[in-house]
């Protein structure tokens, strides 16, 4: 269908290019927190992601040496701004050229780099576009030196040191454990359970059927919203409480219609004369459904493990309501929409970092199973 | 890590438990309370067929109707006693509801919502799954567009954080208004009225590919031969794609518009990220968050709100669902 009638190339031309740029806007913000969770801090806050290639101008600050020599009348100070442990600690990945200085902190690029900056009372103080400075001074300036502000530019600088911070402390580690413990039984323990139902809807007769299916199909846009209240009352009765037990069962609920729906779908479509030839062979449903019916739809159940997986880990909502808001059973979503945005709103680089480790286990997931997703999506949507 | 413990022992006896389950209690209705011997056998047979479906969908059917019929109703009755259990109120909590201000903001603010992310998801969708249909890169160009719906609200909110934050050296809008000459950072989320349109940007980004697998597969499905009969008429590729293509997804459209429609009603996690609600960005799932923990039964009025405007379109699926079983 390539070079049919109809199709010009202009117009492939025009499809090409529409496509680059609709990718590139959905891909964009992505790439913005991927860039920015391995950014310094300073540099993060210095310019923008799109920037992180190129140099960035930071502001330090630094003292001339202690060593004085006289010179005539004078005192003079020399050396390299560079070498002083304050200054250096600006600089990571060691400090590029300098391009304004000044001596007080309120007007840190007073004057140009390379320029005498007379400083009153006789003293001069020249930096250098390679650090070097020369400092003049009628008496001897003592045992400290004359501070230094200056700014230059500070080559890129990648880190890891954001998801070391992030995996460390704040007891995120604690959340990324507490995310797979909730996920985990969450997605496991619905399969079998939907399969059975799935199984009966699909391939036995009995009265009431229909109906059932109805419901199913009913309860699959209920809102969750409607759960909170009366299941959370219900818990706290039978002494569930907000635990990781209550938040299982309710996952294990919440995708329950989804399953039931997925799988019977799915098991409609399976062959009659299979399962009407092991029938005939004296089967007995059990059997049918445990050696024929679950081993033929296991592309269903991996779609369906898939999704529940995706809405467990990703879910804040049901998190919030049915687990403890401590420390100790937060998971990340929760941590990060509480904790993180609340006190730490302007550390954009653990912020992200953060993001980043929480969607990357589901980003696997998703890129490496991708097609039993598109295929679930498809046996729930459409006929 | 007694937690991670748990978490195994709950997975053994979560899985065991329905197997042993489904496994002893067919034995024992086959077996013990109808055998398939002695001078009943025939008969019994017949009984323990009636009932094994039931024993299949027992467990499913239990869970279903604890945690999602059974609070339909719970919650029904708890909107009608006020923040004290015990208080009857009647209809009050919902008097209260439409005559607050704020109520009426969110439910604005959510139709706005119901309205422009399901036509925003579906046009993105149907654009992107038409315009890669041909191409040799379509599918990597697909895939990448469907990655945001593996994110979760609160990590696709923080990505767009990085879009809107109101710093030029952070937030993209506000860097490319920088380079445009303007000086004054602004905080897209704080502009009134136009903030919640950044908001469902984000859904929009996030469904689009939800979107666009689904009406791929369906546009792919449609009969070649209408299309090269329209080709032969002479149809222009825009022609092509209106009147002949649209009109036989338009089942498939309707269900994709549906079920992001549902969605939209249910999300709460941007406005609570973004915004945490403030500068008239309230919608109704973000709104009940308010009153949880605080007030149930405000909370559980606002939830049967959503459950009523959600009512139609259930019983439109419904309606489907049952067409097709036909």
């Amino acid at each position: 269908m390539d070079n049919i009638a109809g199709q010009k190339s202009s117009l492939t031309w025009a499809t090409h290019i529409s496509v680059l740029v609709l990718v590139l806007l959905w891909l964009i913000p992505t790439i913005g927190l991927f860039v920015s969770s391995f950014r310094d801090r300073d540099q993060i806050s210095a310019s923008g992601w799109w920037n992180a290639p190129f140099a960035v101008e930071l502001t330090a600050r630094g003292r001339t040496s202690a060593e004085a020599t006289p010179d005539g009348d004078m005192f003079v100070v020399t050396g390299n701004i560079y070498d002083d442990p304050e200054a250096q600690s600006y600089f990571p990945g060691g400090g590029g050229e300098v391009v304004a200085f000044g001596t007080r902190g309120a007007n840190p690029t007073e004057f140009e780099a390379g320029t005498e900056a007379d400083l009153g009372d006789g003293e001069t103080l020249t930096v250098n576009a390679d650090g070097t400075y020369r400092y003049v001074s009628p008496e001897d300036p003592g045992s400290r030196g004359q501070r230094v502000y200056f700014a230059a530019a500070s080559p890129p600088n990648f880190t890891l040191d954001n998801y070391e911070q992030v995996l460390t402390a704040d007891n995120m580690d604690q959340a990324f454990i507490n995310t797979f413990t909730v996920t985990i039984p969450a997605t496991i323990i619905p399969i079998l359970i939907a399969a059975f139902a799935a199984y009966a809807l699909a391939w036995m007769d009995f009265p009431g059927r229909g109906v059932l299916i109805a419901v199913v199909v009913g309860l699959l846009v209920v809102p969750l919203q409607l759960a909170l209240v009366p299941m959370l009352n219900l818990h706290n009765k039978l002494g569930i409480g907000q635990s990781f037990m209550g938040i299982w069962f309710a996952h294990t609920a919440f995708g329950m219609p989804l399953a039931v729906y997925l799988l019977r779908n799915y098991m409609v479509g399976l062959p009659r004369d299979i399962i009407e030839s092991a029938k005939v062979d004296g089967a007995t449903d059990f059997e049918l459904f445990v050696r024929i019916i679950l081993p033929l739809s296991l592309p269903a159940l991996a779609a369906f493990s898939i999704f529940q997986f995706l809405w467990t880990w990703n879910d804040l909502l049901v998190a919030k309501v049915f687990l403890p808001s401590d420390d100790a059973s937060k998971v990340m979503t929760v941590k990060i929409a509480d904790d993180l945005l609340g006190s730490r709103g302007g550390d954009w680089g653990i912020l992200a970092t953060a993001a980043f480790v929480s969607i990357a286990v589901p980003l696997l997931v998703f890129f490496t199973m991708q097609r039993f997703l598109v295929r679930g999506l498809l046996a729930g949507s459409v006929k | 890590m007694p937690v991670i413990l748990q978490g195994i022992i709950t997975i053994l006896i979560g899985v065991g438990g329905c197997v042993a389950y489904f496994y002893f209690s067919n034995l024992l209705l086959d077996k013990v309370i109808f055998p398939a011997k002695g001078e009943k056998a025939g008969q019994n047979i017949n009984r323990a067929n009636q009932v094994r479906p039931w024993l299949f969908l027992f467990p499913a059917v239990f869970v279903l109707g604890l945690y999602l019929v059974y609070p339909v109703i719970g919650s029904f009755f708890r909107s009608l006693y006020g923040r004290n259990p015990d208080e009857f109120v009647g209809l009050g909590n919902y008097a209260s509801l439409i005559a607050s201000e704020d109520f009426r903001i969110s439910f604005f603010n959510n139709f706005l919502w119901a309205i422009v992310v399901p036509a925003g998801a579906t046009f993105f969708g149907l654009m992107v799954a038409q315009l890669t249909d041909k191409l040799s890169w379509g599918n990597l160009a697909k895939s990448l567009i469907f990655m945001p719906m593996a994110i979760s609200f609160v990590g696709a909110s923080l990505i767009w954080k990085f879009v809107y934050a109101n710093d030029a050296d952070i937030g993209l809008i506000n860097a490319i208004r920088a380079s445009l000459g303007f000086t004054d950072p602004v905080d897209v989320l704080q502009i009134p009225f136009w903030n919640n349109f950044f908001l469902m940007i984000i859904l929009i980004w996030i469904q689009t590919g939800f979107a666009m697998v689904i009406l791929s597969a369906a546009l792919r499905g449609i009969p070649e031969e209408t299309i090269e009969a329209a080709i032969l008429d002479g149809a222009n590729p825009w022609q092509l794609f209106f009147q002949i293509k649209v009109p036989q997804i338009m089942a498939t459209i309707v269900v994709v518009w549906t079920t992001i429609t549902i969605l939209v009603l249910k999300v709460f996690d941007i406005v609570y990220t973004m915004t945490g609600g403030n500068f008239g960005t309230e919608i109704l799932p973000s709104y009940m968050m308010d009153f949880m923990f605080r007030d149930d039964g405000r909370a559980t009025a606002i939830a049967f709100v959503i459950m009523l405007i959600v009512l139609p379109v259930m019983i439109w699926n419904i309606v489907q669902a049952r067409k097709e079983m036909r």
